[in-house]
């Protein structure tokens, strides 16, 4: 290697440390802030003690973990299925369901928001989780997704199933369902995370304290001045809500970018 | 006899059945609030109970209602450079990573997309105080550096609200774009760069006659998330600014029907906003396909 190869090659390293710096300083400072140490303090978990005492905050946490768990799972399941029938079986009406669906993707969902928030409070269900998970169970992405990826699966393995008196719903999730594993767990992910982070819904939906998701706790704390003054607690609260979502895309990130981008590349 | 039929049956009800759970949501949650929507856009309503009819006049007073332009002109502004920066950004970002001499790619390529998973609510709480008044990281560094003498009002200053918009969703969003484009970038033959190297072509040409055309389908597919997003833009300004911001330079589409409708509490003139976003992005997306030629070319 050259000379100038070296100094160049060091100089674009140098770079790429100087722009992932810029990236992470907003996290690695509130992580600081959040346990008190900076610049130079001590280092110590009085916010997240005081945020657990004075307020709802291990609550709010258990809110966000079980609406974003049930979504995650309606939609995934619910796309599934829908997918499958989409890519597998010919049947009359199949036509129309995907312009409507492809249609329906291109709809911003705000949109909705008046209309929706009637029903909700024609049927009660304004103030509960239940508004949070099932509306927004069905995700035209979802669905056209599934769609796409189990066109892949052979159809004389379902057929070969089939002579073998499988029934029509274990042919779904024993053979169809692992063929598509890397992409539905992606998705499974995708959905936690929209779920964990949602907003406007939530912020029209939910009133009582006590049954706030972390972002909704979290926005109306950052709006009481008395926390706007106590920033080290702000950025405690932000690490609770910031933290699960990110450690589970540390976990599953492998999958979660190459199933996050397989279908792009392509086009 | 039992067997075929039942088995006949079969075929014919399963992709229903399949379908029955989705499109019960469907109808009720999706098909059914849009049609309401529509309805509620031709009443004022004071509540979801309270409704009067009012014809088109929703629709004409939006036509004449400065605020409601003003969160046209402010969201669209906003997507338009939010678009422009991001895009030479994340480029730049995957460029250097897919670089033969850079190395823990895969390091950084985390590290740059982290970013992405935090959601618009907590990157706003960060952003108030990375970039409040005389208490904020970034002041106290410009003011310790000596560039300015005075803290800058990023949040309380309308000249700034714009920027200090598109800086935080510039870090929310320009690791997601690089995750696409460093996919992108693999995927470009490496035998025109050869050709391109033997025909003489700088780096500058292998940019801009090899690697560009080669990722061009992400760059659009860029353009059109950035865009639909940006043009929903709600939670970020809303939090950042604590409502509508200074001289309500933080107004979006967005957040004007969310006042609207659940703050002031009339879902029809809410309804004829929303009505008015489905325009904007169908404008938008008309425009899109125009421009690309996607729909013409890339269906073989």
């Amino acid at each position: 290697m050259s000379r100038r190869g070296v100094v160049s090659g060091l100089g674009l390293n140098l770079l790429v440390w100087g722009l992932a710096g810029v990236a992470v300083l907003p996290l690695a400072w509130m992580v600081g802030m959040a346990f008190g140490g900076l610049p130079g303090g001590k280092w110590t978990l009085e916010n997240f003690r005081i945020l657990m005492a004075d307020e709802p905050m291990g609550r709010w946490l258990v809110n966000s973990l079980f609406v974003s768990c049930s979504y995650a799972v309606l939609v995934v399941m619910l796309s599934a299925l829908g997918g499958y029938a989409l890519a597998k079986f010919r049947f009359a009406g199949k036509g129309l369901a995907q312009v409507v669906l492809v249609g329906a993707l291109l709809l911003p969902p705000q949109v909705l928001l008046p209309g929706s928030y009637e029903l909700m409070v024609r049927i009660g269900w304004i103030d509960s989780f239940a508004a949070l998970i099932v509306p927004g169970g069905v995700s035209v992405f979802g669905m056209l997704l599934f769609r796409q990826a189990m066109m892949a699966v052979p159809d004389e393995l379902l057929s070969a199933g089939r002579m073998d008196g499988c029934g029509e719903f274990r042919l779904w999730w024993g053979v169809a369902m692992p063929m598509v594993g890397p992409m539905a767990g992606a998705f499974t992910l995708m959905s936690f995370i929209s779920a964990w982070n949602a907003f406007l819904w939530p912020q029209i939906i939910l009133q009582d304290q006590g049954k706030y998701t972390l972002p909704i706790g979290l926005a109306n704390l950052s709006a009481l001045p008395g926390y706007q003054a106590n920033q080290g607690l702000l950025m405690a609260a932000t690490l609770v809500g910031v933290l699960p979502a990110a450690t589970l895309f540390l976990i599953l990130q492998r999958d979660f970018v190459a199933g996050l981008s397989g279908g792009a590349v392509k086009g | 006899m039992s067997g075929i039929g039942g088995w006949k049956w079969r075929r014919h009800c399963t992709p229903y059945l399949f379908l029955a759970p989705a499109g019960v949501l469907f109808v009720v949650f999706l098909a059914y609030p849009l049609a309401r929507s529509a309805v509620l856009s031709f009443y004022k309503s004071a509540g979801p109970n309270n409704e009067v009819f009012v014809g088109l006049a929703n629709y004409s007073f939006l036509l004449r209602d400065r605020y409601f332009w003003w969160a046209v002109v402010n969201t669209v502004l906003f997507t338009a450079g939010f678009v422009a920066l991001e895009l030479p950004l994340a480029l730049g970002l995957a460029l250097l990573l897919n670089h033969r001499r850079v190395w823990l790619k895969n390091l950084f390529r985390t590290a740059f997309f982290s970013t992405y998973l935090v959601g618009q609510v907590f990157v706003a709480v960060i952003f108030v105080m990375l970039l409040g008044g005389r208490g904020g990281l970034v002041n106290r560094m410009l003011m310790e550096g000596g560039i300015v003498s005075e803290p800058i009002g990023f949040l309380t200053d309308p000249r700034w609200s714009m920027v200090s918009m598109w800086i935080a969703a510039l870090w929310l969003m320009s690791g997601y774009g690089m995750v696409y484009l460093l996919a992108a970038l693999q995927g470009v033959d490496q035998q025109l760069y050869e050709a391109a190297a033997v025909d003489g072509a700088n780096g500058w040409g292998r940019l801009v006659h090899v690697t560009l055309p080669g990722i061009r389908p992400v760059l659009w597919f860029l353009v059109l998330v950035g865009a639909i997003g940006g043009l929903q833009l709600f939670e970020l300004p809303y939090v950042l600014f604590g409502g509508s911001g200074p001289n309500s330079a933080g107004l979006t589409v967005v957040m004007y029907l969310f006042i609207t409708g659940f703050e002031v509490g009339d879902l029809g003139y809410a309804s004829a906003i929303g009505w008015a976003l489905v325009a904007l992005i169908g404008v938008f997306s008309v425009l899109y396909l125009r421009s690309t030629g996607l729909m013409r070319e890339e269906r073989r």
